[in-house]
């Protein structure tokens, strides 16, 4: 029985679905219309998306770091407590993910922060550069099980770019008139240049710092499923 | 040529989501949502949205796909 | 068959393979795995939504075509819709937080109680 309404569901909602395509052409809303003529203009940014992304849809974006943290939060309290929790069994690396690793753990970082630091002007930005940077500590996480991210740190970095993000809005406000405002307060600089856009490469930077310590901690935490406070009594 | 190519990454995403659901051992299964996943990221790239491409390909295919394997395997060892 | 009919067609069917392993599957990773295929179809989805066919990706890497944006210039239909790729952006990055939150509370699940098969978990139901 539950399976029969389950495949009417189903098919109900793939008729639906089907029933759309029709419907749906290319898209030329004003808002879209809107970005694409002033956005280089503006912003004197390259890559539109970053336009969109940072400083017309900067305050959605703040949200949405918001939401990343509070779901990472919400996995690290759920798994923060170790009792009866199923740990994976450390597996021994081999010495060719060992040495490859090690290897490739710092020009991983170093690539990761190129895409967070070209995010202006070339495809990536603060999401894929943190999560380059995430991948990295990876690495260093299937090498060694026992290793645990400096929890400290990474709270400071966290702390430290969320607070920086909201400054900037906030000065933002202050000169130009508007919440993460890109007018007034820096040169817009020229165009294609490393050093162009206003205050967007300084709040994608601050961005991607920020996605790359949560999903670290993420990881780790996944991996470990120990707290800070769990691993203090341990060596207690 | 291209509408050839991104017919069989089409087919090629139908049959790794099928596979993902259908497939008894785990481990493939979420290979296979991977493989789905990092398939997609080409067919974003093909709809001129290479920033969504990268993104879907170092966290939606690497990031996803490695914290399923780490529950999966947490969640399949024995107790102690 | 055009282009855009097969991208609504991948999109699609990877929502609609997600929605019925959400019902007739009970482990309860994979579940979540199609979960993880549901975002992934519907995130295509979007993303065909602000496709034109013949435009390229909203990146303004030659002059001539900077010029034409400083005089907000640009050719209607040149560049593909800015705005829904990034609101997909950052829906991907939010979905790997919440598919790690599920899972996360499926390994809590599996501690409690040893089991992944939702048929076995009764104190779920109301």
């Amino acid at each position: 029985m539950k399976q029969l309404i389950g495949s009417v569901f189903v098919l109900v909602m793939g008729l639906f679905l089907w029933s759309l395509v029709p419907l749906l052409g290319p898209s030329a809303g004003y808002l879209s219309t809107y970005f694409t003529q002033h956005g280089v203009a503006d912003n004197h940014t390259a890559n539109l998306v970053t336009a969109v992304v940072v400083n017309y849809r900067g305050f959605d974006t703040l949200g949405e770091v918001l939401v990343l943290f509070a779901s990472v939060s919400g996995a690290t309290f759920v798994l923060r407590r170790r009792d009866g929790l199923p740990t994976a069994q450390p597996w021994p690396a081999s010495e060719f993910l060992a040495t490859g690793a090690r290897a490739l753990f710092a020009p991983l970082v170093v690539f990761g922060a190129y895409i967070f630091v070209h995010g202006h002007l070339t495809p990536g930005g603060g999401f894929q550069g943190g999560a380059v940077v995430a991948s990295a500590v990876l690495m260093l996480l299937l090498v060694n099980r026992d290793r645990h991210l400096p929890h400290g740190l990474m709270t400071w970095l966290e702390s430290l770019s969320g607070f920086g993000f909201v400054l900037t809005g906030l000065i933002g406000l202050a000169v130009g008139g508007s919440f993460l405002s890109n007018k007034g307060l820096m040169p817009l600089g020229e165009w294609n240049t490393l050093f162009s856009g206003g205050l967007i490469p300084i709040i994608y930077v601050l961005v991607g710092i920020k996605v790359g310590a949560e999903l670290s901690a993420l990881l780790d935490v996944m991996f470990h499923s120990t707290g800070d406070a769990d691993h203090q009594e341990g060596q207690a | 040529m291209m509408l050839a190519i991104d017919f069989v990454v089409v087919a090629v995403i139908f049959v790794a989501a099928v596979g993902a659901m259908s497939c008894k051992n785990l481990v493939s299964s979420v290979l296979l949502g991977g493989l789905a996943s990092l398939v997609a990221s080409y067919l974003f790239l093909r709809m001129g949205a290479p920033d969504v491409a990268m993104t879907e390909a170092a966290i939606g295919a690497a990031l996803t796909t490695v914290i399923f394997l780490v529950a999966t395997r947490r969640t399949q060892e024995v107790e102690e | 068959m055009n282009e855009l009919t097969l991208y609504y067609l991948a999109a699609m069917s990877l929502m609609l393979v997600g929605f019925m392993g959400l019902v007739w599957k009970r482990n309860l990773i994979k579940m979540v795995l199609a979960f993880t295929l549901i975002d992934t179809g519907a995130h295509l989805f979007l993303v065909a939504l602000g496709y034109l066919p013949g435009a390229t990706a909203p990146i303004v890497d030659d002059a001539g075509m900077f010029a034409q944006a400083q005089s907000l210039m640009v050719r209607q239909g040149a560049v593909v819709d800015p705005v829904v790729q990034a609101l997909v952006l950052t829906a991907i990055v939010i979905g790997v937080g919440v598919t790690a939150l599920m899972l996360s509370y499926v390994v809590r699940i599996y501690a409690r109680r040893g089991t992944l098969d939702i048929a076995e978990l009764r104190r779920l139901k109301w």
